[in-house]
């Protein structure tokens, strides 16, 4: 079964094993989460749920958006994701998701937007490699040769200058260390995509073996 | 407080002993050796402390055979068993990379009179 939720990136640290060997940790608040909205087969051509999470001002929500959490039941959330099944899932409209559906050890997959570093060279952007920075070298960090002369025009795709990060970025298979449920954290062995306080998507890990190995 | 410190807290040892840059310390550390695991003491001069919280690591150098050793030791590391403070030292800066350039006489710390 598809499990997933939502979380706020808090920030990392480490923490010691009883082995005594010690792990870099993503903390991660995640949930609790309340189910809006189911979709099935019949009514939207395919089955999946829409989790809400995150408080917020009633006067931040807007009327279709009140109405929306109004025929569900339930109050308002910050955020609105959706996640993808294939069966139907046994969640009620109103069921509250927490932490305690992912297990220490289980891999998860991590969905979050990349910390935003505006216009980046070509160095910084795609590890290109830089000139001489002295020695009357000329230069510097220019992106060099965009390619043949006879073609007269750049081809499409051509790594240069531009916005980096602030994208969806996916991390697979991250190993579950710790699982708190009273105050809603998920321990996860690793770095995760986006700022402290950025939205994540926490989803069971979709090419993990341990998870095959399950079904 | 936020969840971060929280978290860390809990993994504090609260049984480590004061001790700052210039002491010389006995660090009782656990080793596996061969499936067995034993106590090995290293014992030097603290050179550094960085860090804060679960990620505050220390560093002891000692003279092991003619040879400069160091080592570095997560202070909140299990696998320390315990550290005894044997001397305290007096010293004028936080990090005594200094004394890397030191042999014998001229790598020696003061003592200081009282904590």
């Amino acid at each position: 079964m598809a499990k997933g939720i939502l979380g706020k990136k808090l920030g990392m640290t480490r923490i010691f094993t009883d082995e005594g060997h010690a792990i870099p940790v993503t903390v991660i608040e995640a949930g609790p989460c309340v189910v809006v909205q189911k979709k099935t087969k019949d009514k939207d051509g395919y089955y999946s749920v829409q989790l809400g999470y995150g408080n917020i001002r009633e006067r931040l929500v807007n009327k279709p958006e009140t109405g929306h959490f109004k025929r569900a039941k339930v109050s308002p959330h910050r955020y609105l994701r959706e996640f993808r099944a294939s069966e139907d899932l046994p969640y009620e409209i109103g069921a509250e998701i927490k932490v305690d559906i992912f297990n220490k050890g289980d891999l998860v997959d991590i969905v979050g937007t990349s910390i935003g570093k505006g216009f980046a060279g070509s160095i910084k952007r795609w590890n290109f490699s830089k000139g001489p920075m002295s020695h009357g070298s000329l230069f510097h960090r220019s992106p060099g040769s965009l390619g043949a002369t006879g073609l007269s025009r750049v081809l499409k795709g051509t790594k240069l200058p531009g916005r980096l990060g602030g994208k969806r970025v996916t991390i697979q298979n991250l190993e579950v260390v710790r699982v708190d449920p009273e105050r809603n954290l998920l321990l996860v062995k690793g770095s995760v995509p986006g700022r402290r306080g950025s939205l994540l998507i926490i989803k069971e890990a979709i090419k993990s073996k341990l998870t095959k190995n399950k079904r | 407080m936020n969840m971060i410190d929280i978290i860390e807290k809990e993994q504090l040892r609260d049984d480590i002993p004061e001790f700052s840059p210039g002491d010389s310390v006995k660090v009782h550390a656990k080793v596996v050796e061969g499936g067995r695991e034993r106590i090995q003491v290293f014992e030097g001069i603290v050179l550094s402390r960085r860090g804060s919280g679960t990620r505050e690591t220390f560093t002891v150098r000692k003279i092991s055979a003619g040879i400069g050793v160091e080592r570095t030791f997560p202070l909140h590391s299990p696998r320390i068993d315990k550290i005894e403070v044997t001397r305290y030292g007096r010293v004028k800066r936080a990090k005594l990379y200094y004394l890397r350039d030191r042999v014998g006489r001229r790598a020696r710390v003061k003592e200081a009179r009282r904590r």
